[in-house]
């Protein structure tokens, strides 16, 4: 029972990866800032952010309903760190997870974006519901490729749903990414994330332009710092599951610690060059980019991947 | 200095309301952004809602037509909030003192902290307003 607790307050858990992914955030900020010619904020910018937000005040609508409003955010951030040790457990060699873990990871990444959801609703601003209503066609759009790639995925590694031993499997027999299916995967999985994250070509849920930050217009103080505080967290886990079922995982031992740092920081790099030199779609051009165009290529990955290429 | 007001110091978030002001200094504190000033090296960012904002910018006369919109933007920010008045027209009212919409400066509405004149004030003058506001 310690164990746990321990694995899910401090080490892969809550302290561990929200440090770094607050790193990460001001990893991703300062590329935004160096493409852009700016100098950008300084490293302990996100930590500023946070203890900012929750030493503010915290106001919750009157209209609405104010409990769950309050509750959603933290059911954000446990999705979460629960998501967060499940995938870091397993990529760090720690414990091996059990059968079919993988398939709780898939419910268990979804639970921030409708965590959002449920308290943009329950906070009874229309601009919020507009951004509801798009978050949840995003993720009817996300999530078919995004099942269809860790089809593939388990095809690849001969029917298996642990993520250690799809990362053992890779470990023996070369990366993923090396194949043809792979390299198609990585790409459909690649803008899977981006729109899971809620990076630019799919930020429509907060467009801050149109409807001013969307389904966090209303959160403020320590709801909105839990809520930063998940984005975080996401942004590290989720690069994490693409180097655990793309790159083969994370190796510590002498000079690999230094390489498996690199791939998660590489991941996090294109999800930032693709955030920068894109524009915003619409939520009809995203749905059509998703169901037609990355369906096909996953499917053509699941194909590749029952012939063995 | 404690670390909490350290904190607070370091990472402004702005919110910008326009009072009824002819755009210029809306477009001068977007200059803010540019590389050539880039105020996210203070930490700062522009947010779109309220809710989130520390620093409540407010440029152009205040008319009557925003007046009640003022007070409730600033009732609706979440304290403790820094306001300050951008450009002459927010700060005294300037050439639409006698404007028969002009409803008073706008610390007869909500409390300023810090007072930016110019039409429009520079980026530089920005910044060293919110700076010295920063270091009293």
């Amino acid at each position: 029972m310690g164990k746990e607790i321990f694995y899910f307050l401090i080490f892969p858990g809550l302290l561990f990866s929200g440090i770094v992914g607050g790193f990460l955030s001001w990893f991703d900020r300062k590329i935004t800032a160096r493409v852009q010619f700016r100098q950008g904020p300084p490293l302990l910018q996100p930590l500023y952010d946070f203890i900012k937000l929750l030493t503010k005040e915290t106001l919750i609508p009157k209209k609405g309903s104010q409990f769950t409003f309050f509750v959603a955010p933290i059911l954000a951030l446990f999705g979460a760190v629960i998501s967060a040790v499940f995938i870091l457990l397993p990529l760090f060699g720690i414990k091996t997870g059990f059968v079919g873990d993988l398939i709780v990871i898939i419910y268990l990444l979804n639970i921030p974006s409708l965590s959002y959801m449920i308290g943009a609703l329950a906070s009874g601003n229309p601009l919020a519901a507009v951004g509801a209503s798009r978050e949840m066609k995003l993720i009817l759009s996300y999530e078919v490729p995004f099942l269809l790639v860790l089809i593939s995925i388990i095809l690849k590694s001969g029917m298996s749903i642990k993520l250690s031993e799809i990362i053992a499997f890779q470990a023996a027999n070369g990366a993923f990414i090396g194949s043809v299916s792979g390299v198609i995967g990585f790409i459909v999985i690649l803008m899977c994330i981006q729109a899971k994250l809620g990076l630019v070509p799919f930020d429509m849920a907060e467009g801050e332009g149109e409807i001013c930050d969307g389904i966090t217009i209303e959160f403020s103080g320590t709801t909105y710092a839990l809520v930063n505080l998940a984005k975080y967290i996401m942004l590290f886990v989720l690069p994490a599951l693409v180097v655990g079922l793309f790159f083969a995982g994370m190796n510590f031992e002498g000079i690999n610690i230094l390489w498996s740092v690199l791939k998660v920081v590489l991941v996090v790099l294109l999800v930032t060059l693709i955030r920068n030199t894109s524009p915003r779609v619409r939520i009809d051009q995203a749905m059509r980019f998703f169901w037609i165009w990355m369906n096909l290529l996953a499917i053509v990955s699941i194909i590749l991947a029952i012939f063995g290429l | 200095m404690g670390f909490k007001e350290k904190c607070f110091k370091k990472s402004l978030w702005v919110f910008h309301l326009s009072a009824g002001s002819c755009n210029n200094c809306d477009i001068e504190i977007l200059d803010c952004l540019t590389p050539r000033y880039d105020i996210e090296r203070f930490g700062m960012k522009l947010v779109g809602s309220i809710r989130h904002a520390d620093v409540l910018l407010v440029t152009g006369v205040v008319t009557k037509k925003l007046l009640p919109r003022i007070k409730e933007v600033y009732d609706q920010a979440p304290k403790p909030i820094v306001v300050v008045a951008i450009g002459v027209c927010s700060c005294t009212g300037g050439m639409f003192k006698d404007c028969y919409t002009f409803k008073g400066p706008l610390d007869k509405v909500i409390p300023v902290d810090a007072y930016v004149p110019g039409c429009p004030p520079k980026p530089e003058a920005m910044l060293a307003g919110i700076m010295k506001l920063l270091n009293k």
